[in-house]
């Protein structure tokens, strides 16, 4: 058995300043357990009194190694893993998965199943921002957020289960189409939640937005600029709120986000008070496409007809030898994907959600990688809390919006 | 192919003598190790690819000329262009240079790919472990590393289990 190496102040010294090493300065532990940290993040903080010098964010306590479990299976059993990554966002995960398989394989989704797979997205944003926004304001002492936003996600979670039987790990969107057709009782239910939801995130604002103690807490604190935003590679609400106009649903659509009329909303302050603008207003924005999607929702089938790729309905087995062996050949060996490498996007409710996937041919992908925000923006902490308060460290991860799943894979 | 993108290609193909390759509608810019940080810093200052979105590794073993392959994915947020870089790199136990002094966001990316395949990024300011524990031993995204599992440990095999603890079993 190898010796258990203890990390030193030596191998950190190069991250923090030579007065931490007179003991000038306080070196401060704040996590793995912290409640603020939304999940397990340890930042080691360097601190002149109250005020932050230095911030090495430390990463790694919840990796489960999707990525190599992925390689070990075939393209429809790699998926299960995929929801497990960013669990605020699992049918994203999913969405995106497909759409690096699909380009792959160059499957066609029918438009039904593009149009379900559009609201169940902003669906998910939704869910992702509700709870973003409770823990966020409870975080900063607005207990009351945090239970009239969980209500909310409540109905979101129950629609999920309506579709796929499960509230979290949904495994929903499947390469091709859909893993079935929504149930009938679907479009009541979400037109029912569009219709309660602009008034309860009037609530939300009526509590927040112009709250002298939260805007106390939240202008002018974790400033990045339109300029750090392009430098660092942000993407999602945080650039938005820097005044970097960019959201892949407009740069770059799939899934026929290019038919739905929406805004991109936008800010130029740059602060925690900003992103928490731009999010709201992309609640709402999220709630307009979710209503022009079910308006024009198209009937036909949720899976592509390719046998080659995607499994045969039950009812053809019974009667069809040659769908009984499509069947038979696509749960147990899989399919065989044509060599090559895609790299496919979507705008995940933190940013650009990326997969790079390359195939060697064989029925397992080679390689998937997923490039995730909260990994991207967690490089950010050092630059965001320099020169804050502890304090204001608890409203910046808040801000940022992470998720630990995201970052560690 | 977008014809920007065309011209991009082609004046990186004289200039880095870049191999360029077009698949599913995305552009791939092969380029020699050595070559590959001067033609990031090119096309970052002059054709404006100003994001450098992902950063990542390919592990080919058990061929080894090259082993690895690295992958950049940048982004020119100005004319929504999309462009793939990779590098091939040769043996067990490859080295090229840092990216970081172009996009100082590859500071990360790069941590995770020395943590993930063992690949070193001569003149990065802080060459750490980042997901894995400190004390890990080997790269668990390289091929010849086993998947393996943990055995679920009791008092009355603890001992046993904790024996053959730092190696993954096949």
């Amino acid at each position: 058995m190898t010796d258990i190496r203890e990390v030193t102040v030596d191998e950190l010294r190069h991250l923090v300043t030579d007065r931490a090493l007179s003991g000038e300065t306080l070196l401060l532990n704040m996590g793995p357990q912290h409640p603020s940290t939304h999940g397990v993040l340890r930042l080691l903080l360097e601190l002149d009194g109250e005020i932050v010098l230095n911030c090495v964010p430390d990463i790694g306590f919840l990796h489960t190694g999707v990525e190599k479990n992925m390689e070990a299976k075939t393209y429809q059993k790699a998926e299960v893993m995929t929801d497990r990554l960013d669990y605020l966002n699992p049918i994203g995960n999913n969405l995106v998965y497909c759409l690096a398989v699909e380009k792959l394989l160059g499957l066609d989704v029918p438009p039904r199943a593009q149009a379900i797979r559009v609201i169940l997205a902003e669906l998910t944003r939704l869910n992702s921002h509700l709870l973003w926004l409770g823990t966020s304001a409870l975080d900063l002492g607005a207990m009351s957020v945090f239970l009239y936003c969980m209500r909310e996600r409540e109905i979101i979670l129950d629609i999920f289960e309506m579709c796929s039987g499960q509230r979290m790990m949904t495994t929903y969107v499947r390469p091709g189409g859909l893993w079935r057709d929504v149930p009938v009782e679907f479009e009541s239910a979400v037109r029912n939640f569009i219709e309660l939801m602009p008034r309860r995130i009037d609530e939300y604002e009526r509590l927040l937005s112009n709250n002298p103690l939260f805007l106390e807490r939240t202008i002018g604190i974790g400033v990045i600029t339109r300029e750090q935003c392009i430098e660092w590679g942000v993407t999602g609400p945080i650039a938005r709120a820097s005044g970097l106009k960019l959201d892949l649903r407009k740069a770059r659509p799939y899934s026929g986000y290019e038919q739905y009329d929406f805004e991109i909303p936008t800010q130029t302050a740059g602060d925690v008070r900003a992103r928490y603008q731009v999010r709201v207003a992309e609640m709402r924005e999220s709630l307009k496409i979710i209503r022009q999607a079910l308006d024009k929702l198209p009937y036909g089938p949720v899976r592509s007809n390719n046998r080659k790729y995607v499994p045969p309905p039950r009812s053809e087995i019974g009667v069809s030898m040659e769908a009984l062996i499509h069947h038979f050949k696509l749960w147990t060996e899989g399919f065989h994907a044509p060599k090559g490498y895609v790299y496919a996007t979507i705008e995940s409710p933190r940013g650009e959600l990326g997969v790079y996937l390359e195939s060697d041919g064989g029925t397992k992908p080679y390689r998937v990688h997923y490039r995730t925000p909260t990994f991207a923006h967690l490089q950010l902490m050092p630059l965001l809390t320099k020169n804050h308060f502890v304090a204001d460290v608890v409203a910046i991860i808040g801000s940022v919006d992470i998720v630990l799943g995201d970052a560690d894979r | 192919m977008d014809k920007t993108l065309q011209t991009v290609a082609h004046a990186m193909q004289s200039r880095f003598g870049a191999e360029v390759q077009e698949a599913h509608g995305e552009m791939t810019l092969f380029l020699p190790p050595q070559r590959l940080v001067p033609a990031a810093k090119a096309l970052k200052e002059e054709f404006g690819f100003d994001m450098l979105m992902d950063l990542t590794a390919v592990d080919y073993w058990p061929q080894l000329k090259p082993r690895f392959h690295v992958v950049y994915q940048l982004y020119a947020f100005g004319r929504n262009l999309q462009l793939r870089l990779r590098t091939g790199l040769d043996g067990n136990a490859p080295a090229m240079d840092t990216l970081e002094t172009v996009y100082p966001n590859a500071n990360w990316f790069e941590r995770e790919v020395f943590d993930m395949f063992g690949i070193r990024f001569n003149g990065h300011s802080d060459l750490r472990r980042i997901i894995m524990p400190y004390d890990w031993q080997g790269h668990p995204l390289r091929k010849d590393y086993p998947l393996g599992y943990e055995e679920v440990e009791f008092t009355f095999n603890f001992d046993e289990i904790e024996r053959k603890k730092p190696y993954a079993k096949e």
